[in-house]
């Protein structure tokens, strides 16, 4: 993917997209403050770290965890993490016997509100095609090996309703604060495609 | 186009996932632009996002293959502009100068405060389900011609209906601009085997949003 056809081929769609922005603010369609605020919003501001405080509260509060599992929407909501593309949320527990991943076969369906915008992978044509059909040599691919007895559940977001996965709690972390929590919980563990780990060298 | 290129579940050939570790969230600018125009765009509310999926599904496949995510999303909103009138195909190819009345472009407060009524899809209708948890259902063998959720490695496939998500609006006649026609959605269980054959795991699964209209009692 690195010819200079790619390279091209992308120069002509920046060039493109620059007179698409010029002609809609020209014609009052577009205000660029609006877009810098649009751009800022989902590089610095809706990101995996809400998620990883909904994963690391239903950690630490067995109540809350109940409820996140019942019903997604009102328990993420009562952190402020509901909103477009996230307005309607199911949570998934995966456990030592049962392994969700999602993936959304048609388009990109994704949980924005929790996760932020989805990483190319998961947008890609090799994730979209396989992950329905072979989840277990999707999942090594991303170094997550899993045992016969491992019931796996692929979830594929066809309708409105977004999915969050729940991964596990790692054994060794009982002592952490739900604060130390947040950081060790990583994006593509609440996608299904990681397993948390214990951060390297703590005890 | 409902049996397009974009109904990739089960397809083989494309490689291995290519996975990337602490990338951007936009890998160029352009990408960022073209996102924010999307979103500044649909606010108008011109469309809804049923029939802003279906222009995606309109590219001509090889057009589809070529375009990264980005791409395809530019592809999908200059044509719904010229579709909708909010511009013309000879001012967005830059054939003629801009003309028409010149519109006040929305803030970034109306934009977020749009998004934020329009965000779900839940109808609150009283409508009754046509199935419950632990039916057995077949999914309808259809081939629409406009827009559909029903993806094709379920189509003729049979499931068991795992949980009623209640009544949301039902996409196929939305994108079309025919009606929200709401109606429950239900988690559909189905065994990777009879999806996938003796060769899948006999302990793996595979859960579907299907909404009542793609579905048969067994």
């Amino acid at each position: 993917m690195s010819t200079e056809h790619d390279h091209s081929h992308l120069s002509d769609t920046d060039l493109r997209v620059r007179a698409l922005e010029s002609l809609l603010t020209e014609k009052g369609l577009v205000d660029p403050a609006a877009l810098d605020e649009i751009v800022d919003k989902y590089e610095n501001k809706v990101g995996p770290r809400n998620g990883a405080q909904v994963v690391a509260r239903a950690w630490v509060d067995p109540d809350f965890k109940k409820w996140l599992l019942e019903d997604g929407t009102a328990a993420i909501d009562s952190l402020g993490y509901t909103g477009t593309q996230g307005a309607d949320m199911v949570v998934l527990e995966n456990t030592s016997t049962v392994h969700n991943v999602t993936v959304c076969t048609l388009c990109s369906c994704y949980p924005w509100s929790v996760l932020g915008l989805p990483p190319a992978w998961y947008k890609s044509f090799p994730y979209r095609a396989r992950l329905v059909k072979e989840p277990r040599a999707v999942l090594q691919e991303f170094g997550v090996e899993l045992a016969d007895s491992v019931e796996v559940r692929v979830w594929d977001s066809t309708a409105e309703l977004r999915y969050l996965v729940l991964p596990e709690r790692p054994a060794g972390t009982e002592g952490m604060t739900e604060y130390q929590l947040v950081d060790i919980v990583t994006r593509n563990s609440m996608i299904g495609t990681e397993k948390v780990a214990m951060p390297a060298g703590d005890a | 186009m409902v049996d397009g290129i974009h109904d990739m579940g089960g397809m083989d050939g494309f490689g291995p996932i290519p996975i990337e570790y602490d990338e951007p969230v936009f890998h160029a600018e352009w990408e960022g632009r073209v996102y924010a125009m999307n979103t500044a765009i649909g606010a108008w509310g011109k469309w809804n996002i049923d029939a802003g999926r279906y222009g995606i599904e309109q590219m001509e496949p090889a057009h589809y293959l070529n375009s990264n995510y980005y791409q395809r999303w530019l592809h999908r909103t200059e044509n719904m502009m010229v579709e909708h009138g909010m511009l013309t195909r000879d001012e967005l190819e830059g054939d003629t100068a801009p003309s028409g009345p010149r519109n006040q472009a929305l803030t970034a407060e109306q934009i977020f405060e749009r998004q934020r009524n329009s965000k779900s899809a839940r109808v609150a209708e009283d409508v009754a389900p046509k199935f419950k948890a632990g039916d057995c259902v077949l999914v309808r063998n259809i081939h629409p011609k406009g827009h559909t959720r029903v993806p094709r490695y379920v189509r003729g496939r049979q499931g068991v209906i795992d949980r009623d998500h209640g009544v949301f609006i039902f996409p196929d006649t939305n994108a079309l601009f025919q009606g929200k026609k709401p109606q429950h959605i239900y988690s559909v269980r189905f065994s990777a085997q009879d999806l996938w054959g003796p060769d899948a795991p006999p302990q793996d699964k595979l859960y579907l949003d299907m909404w009542d209209d793609y579905l048969d009692a067994v």
